[in-house]
């Protein structure tokens, strides 16, 4: 029969041969990730009482959380010198972002908000539109009680505008920090 | 004595032939009772690739009678006499044939037409007539209804099919959907070659350019085992028109220009065939846009640049040919400013706020976030007809190339994502006739993928590199036993190897216990990554069964039932991470299986010359589906992000559509469409994602030939609320408000109804040559609203009304 005599048609087969050289990718380096934000706050009438609340997410968008520490209480009625470093720790040796920000002042804001707690925030820096930056500020607790502290960095926020809920632009980085005042 | 029964006739014209004729009669009728009762069947097909041309008429000349060919390009005369007959075989599409036949017993002749007169006409007669299967329904769509969405994407036109719908990320994204399923499902061929780059995600459109192809086929449901075994949905096959077999030259131009986006396009086709075989074709099409609108605002940053060119040459023979085929297909595309949400607060608020929260004035800037593509596709073909049927060959290189630009800090201005996709593929069909009306299909054929996604972005990768190697076989055949039925069975093998190398996150393997289960795929240990090498091995079967009844000339049954294997692809192997176009964390899984899909599908088709309808219903029972669905949040540093996981679950899929079109008068015209989908997890009946809503478009229209052939006609689209849904909301913590909100992701847009007004005219030029001139306007009471299947639905309504002028020159 003529279809057997088609079926033993023989198709040539291709075979594709690959040399396996050195396949293996470079690694990348993640350089604009914010793995770390610490908040340094020191008394401003106690040099020694200082406060620190840490944020650190050491695997990034990875499944495991960010640690968040605050080293102690606040105190009432006095102020704090804050201040604020971004660093990203998946660099080795860790790479300080701060700079970069303040570089780019004119296209970052840190805001800030409390809750639970009353707290008030003067920003200390500002870019070259005299509009606020954030990296260096003043916090003052106003009476003791518990409550926290949300501190949100946003890239090219509208400058200058009324708070974090209408400046629009990308949020960086936001933590909520739980703080006691004493 | 040599007698011949066609002198009877021509005895009558003369005295003498009087006299004579009784002596020729009896000759006559002594001959014609020993020897007049044989039977001939002629089958005519295309010579090109073997398919059955109905309609094509056939005259035995020395005894006038006309016989016509029926759907499987058959016609049988009975009672005829041995001897040696002229035939002149005609058909509307081709040029006419003589030939001679001696006729000494019952005998089938297969007459081999050159079948491409007509074929680059407006209105494609032979469309009707040519099938890819002939136990599968086809929908199609002519040249004319794509010149006259020639300023659109394919994804658009496709929508113009019942039971198909579209997947979009904004307003120019669009990914076909074919009975509710689509991507890597969904497999597009353009211009016979399996396009690569639809396995990277949802916002990723078919780069094919509409202006550079002539007609459209859609094979829903089953999938079309010549072209491959994992279309679960089904097969779009986008061609160009075979070229002429004579000395000529035609072409077009196309202006277009649209009043949303403030834009417009030209494209070009210019072909020169040769009575000798040889033929070129050269086209490009030029696009440009600025922002969208939609009633009430601009979409910022919506607008984009397009161009596309193609060139093919070649030598088409009776026996053989061969053609080359390049194509270009590049656009830049903003994406919408405020679908950039960072947080699932600004997804919140958008969905509150029902605006984006980015609106400018309009502008044809395209920035950040943009996207820019570029799919270089390269073909070479070549066929011999030999005594057992066509052999082809098939080679092919597609360099896929996508950059993403995102919002960086730093004046970064690399790409947040750099791919580059490579596919070279081999193929060898052979296409074979035999005499007792069936047909054999076999090929095999080879291809080698590597996907190379670029580390100087600086962003973890979201698609790992790897090399694919994949070999596959396959058999058709076809049989029709009785002039009503045939029959149609397929087999084909896949053989896919994939060899990947991947950073992980070493939290995410040992999260998802790859450790434990996966130690072999394990590289390096580099403390916050782990470089790994995952290889997978994948064996397909899938099948087909296939049977056509007609019950009597223009009226069909199909019914079919196929079994598709679809391997996983890389973006559900291997996705990990945030996604920065989407906001959104992807996780893939590497413990996925093939996915495979039973389809049973039955369609009724009947038309006559005033109506045609059609009825399709199907059933599509999947196994092992895989999709994705948010299924928490996960908190970041840089906020808190929806977390999308694919999933593995068994599906199933049914629904119908209908069509039916009918001609009042001479020149009124009524056409409807409907079609309804549901789909559900198996296991526990929820809605599957993503679903069509249910649909119904009709459209009147009305021609006046005497005024240049002036149509118009109003069109009607009336989407309902997706009323199956799946609940993947969740609560999110607003940090700055110390409050959980809900965060709804699901709840799906109400229903709409649009009106879009239709009218073309049509001008022939002293030289010869043709105008068209096509006003359209969509939208027309520029409503507000959104769409379910718009990624972007959250942030923007769709477009607003649109008028839309094209004006075409065909020679």
């Amino acid at each position: 029969m003529k279809i057997f005599k088609y079926a033993l048609l023989a198709i040539p087969f291709l075979y594709f041969s690959c040399s396996d050289d050195d396949d293996t990718p470079e690694p990348i380096n993640e350089e604009e990730v914010i793995t770390t934000m610490t908040v340094t706050l020191v008394n401003h009438q106690n040099g020694s009482d200082v406060v620190t609340m840490q944020t650190q997410d050491l695997d990034g968008d990875g499944p495991n959380e960010p640690v968040i520490t605050v080293s102690g209480p606040l105190t009432a009625g006095t102020s704090y010198a804050g201040s604020i470093q971004f660093l990203n720790e998946m660099e080795e040796p860790a790479e300080d972002i701060t700079e970069e920000v303040q570089e780019e002042d004119d296209e970052h804001q840190v805001f800030f908000s409390a809750a639970g707690v009353g707290m008030e925030f003067v920003y200390m820096d500002f870019d070259g539109d005299g509009n606020p930056l954030g990296t260096q500020f003043v916090l003052a607790p106003l009476g003791a009680g518990s409550g926290s502290v949300t501190i949100t960095l946003v890239h090219e926020p509208a400058k200058p505008n009324d708070g974090l809920d209408t400046a629009g632009g990308e949020i960086d980085i936001q933590t909520t920090f739980s703080v006691t005042v004493e | 004595m040599n007698c011949k029964c066609k002198k009877c006739g021509a005895s009558f014209k003369t005295k003498l032939a009087l006299i004579l004729y009784s002596l020729f009669s009896i000759c006559c009728i002594n001959l014609f009772a020993q020897n007049c009762n044989y039977k001939l069947s002629v089958q005519v097909i295309d010579l090109h690739d073997g398919i059955p041309l109905s309609n094509a008429n056939i005259e035995i000349n020395e005894l006038e009678i006309l016989g016509k060919t029926d759907f499987d390009g058959n016609v049988v005369f009975e009672n005829l006499c041995k001897d040696s007959y002229l035939l002149t075989i005609s058909h509307e599409d081709c040029e006419s044939l003589t030939q001679t036949i001696e006729l000494k017993k019952d005998t089938f002749k297969k007459i081999r037409l050159e079948h491409h007169l007509n074929e680059l006409d407006e209105i494609m007669v032979i469309s009707d007539n040519r099938n890819n299967s002939r136990t599968l329904f086809e929908n199609k769509i002519s040249k004319d209804v794509l010149e006259d969405y020639n300023s659109r994407t394919l994804g658009e036109v496709l929508k113009t099919v019942t039971g198909v719908s579209s997947l979009n990320s904004g307003n120019y994204l669009s990914k076909p959907v074919i009975n509710g399923l689509h991507s890597s499902r969904v497999i597009l061929i353009n211009n016979g070659v399996r396009l690569e780059d639809q396995e990277w995600g949802i916002e990723h459109a078919p780069s094919i350019d509409i202006n550079s192809i002539d007609k459209i086929s859609i094979i829903k449901g089953a999938s079309s085992l010549k072209y491959a075994g994992d279309a679960v949905g089904g097969v779009i096959i986008a061609d160009t028109s075979k070229e002429k077999l004579t000395d000529s030259i035609y072409g077009n131009v196309i202006t277009n220009l649209q009043s949303n986006g403030r834009g417009g396009g030209i494209s070009t086709n210019y072909t020169k065939t040769n009575s000798n075989g040889w033929h070129y074709k050269f086209q490009g099409t030029l696009k440009r846009r600025g922002d969208f609108e939609t009633p009430n605002y601009v979409m910022t940053n919506t607008g984009f640049s397009e161009h596309n060119l193609s060139f093919k040459a070649g030598l088409n023979r009776i026996s053989h040919g061969f053609d080359v085929y390049y194509s270009l297909f590049s656009n830049r595309l903003g994406i919408l400013r405020s679908s950039h949400a960072h947080t699932a607060i600004d997804i919140i608020n958008a969905i509150e706020n029902q605006i984006p929260n980015v609106i400018e004035n309009f502008s044809y800037d395209i920035n950040i976030p943009s996207q820019k593509i570029s799919h270089h596709l390269i073909k070479f073909r070549g066929f011999k007809n030999f005594d057992l049927g066509k052999l082809s060959m098939k080679y092919d290189f597609q360099s896929n190339d996508r950059k993403e630009y995102d919002i960086r800090r730093g004046d970064r201005t690399m790409p947040a994502l750099d791919l580059n996709l490579q596919t070279h593929s081999l193929a060898f069909d052979l296409e074979s006739k035999f005499e007792n009306n069936s047909n054999l299909k076999a090929g095999i054929s080879a291809r080698y993928q590597k996907n190379f996604p670029d580390p100087s972005t600086g962003i973890k990768r979201i698609i790992p590199d790897y090399k694919k190697y994949d070999f596959s076989l396959y058999s058709i055949f076809d049989i029709s036993f009785t002039e009503n039925w045939f029959l149609e069975t397929g087999i084909r093998y896949d053989f896919s190897h994939i060899d990947a190398y991947k950073y992980y996150r070493t939290s995410l393997w040992e999260a998802r216990n790859y450790n434990e289960l996966y130690p072999e795929f394990v590289v390096e240990d580099l403390g916050l990554n782990t470089l790994t090498n995952p290889k997978f091995t994948f064996n397909n079967i899938s099948t087909n069964l296939g049977a056509r009844y007609s019950i009597d000339n223009g009226k069909n049954i199909y019914f079919n039932y196929s079994i598709s294997s679809r391997k996983p692809n890389p973006s559900e192997l291997f996705s990990e991470g945030l996604h920065h176009s989407s906001a959104r964390i992807e996780i893939g899984d590497l413990s996925f299986n093939s996915e495979v899909g039973h389809n049973f599908s039955l369609t009724y088709d009947s038309s006559n010359k005033r109506s045609s309808l059609t009825v399709n219903t199907f059933a599509n029972i999947v196994d092992d589906f895989i999709y994705i669905i948010p299924v928490d949040l996960m908190p970041t540093i840089a906020g808190v992000f929806p977390y999308w996981e694919y999933k593995q679950e068994d599906a199933k899929l049914y629904g119908f559509d209908i069509k039916y079109d009918r001609q009042y008068f001479n020149n009124f015209f009524v056409g409807h469409q409907f079609s309804i989908i549901k789909g559900y997890e198996r296991a526990n009946n929820k809605p599957l994602i993503n679903m069509p809503p249910v649909n119904l478009k009709n459209q009147i229209s009305y021609s006046f030939p005497n005024l240049n052939n002036l149509n118009i006609s109003l069109e009607s689209e009336y989407v309902f609320r997706q009323n199956e849904y799946p609940n993947n909301n969740f609560e999110v913590f607003i940090p700055t408000e110390q409050i959980y909100q809900l965060l709804d992701t699901s709840t799906p847009p109400g229903a709409y109804h649009l009106l879009n007004l239709a009218s073309s005219m049509g001008f022939k030029s002293e030289n010869g040559g043709s105008y068209k001139i096509n006003l359209r306007v969509e939208n027309l009471f520029n409503k507000l609203y959104k769409n379910y299947l718009n990624r972007l639905r959250y942030f923007t309504h769709e477009m607003g009304r649109n008028i839309l002028l094209s004006v075409s020159y065909s020679y």
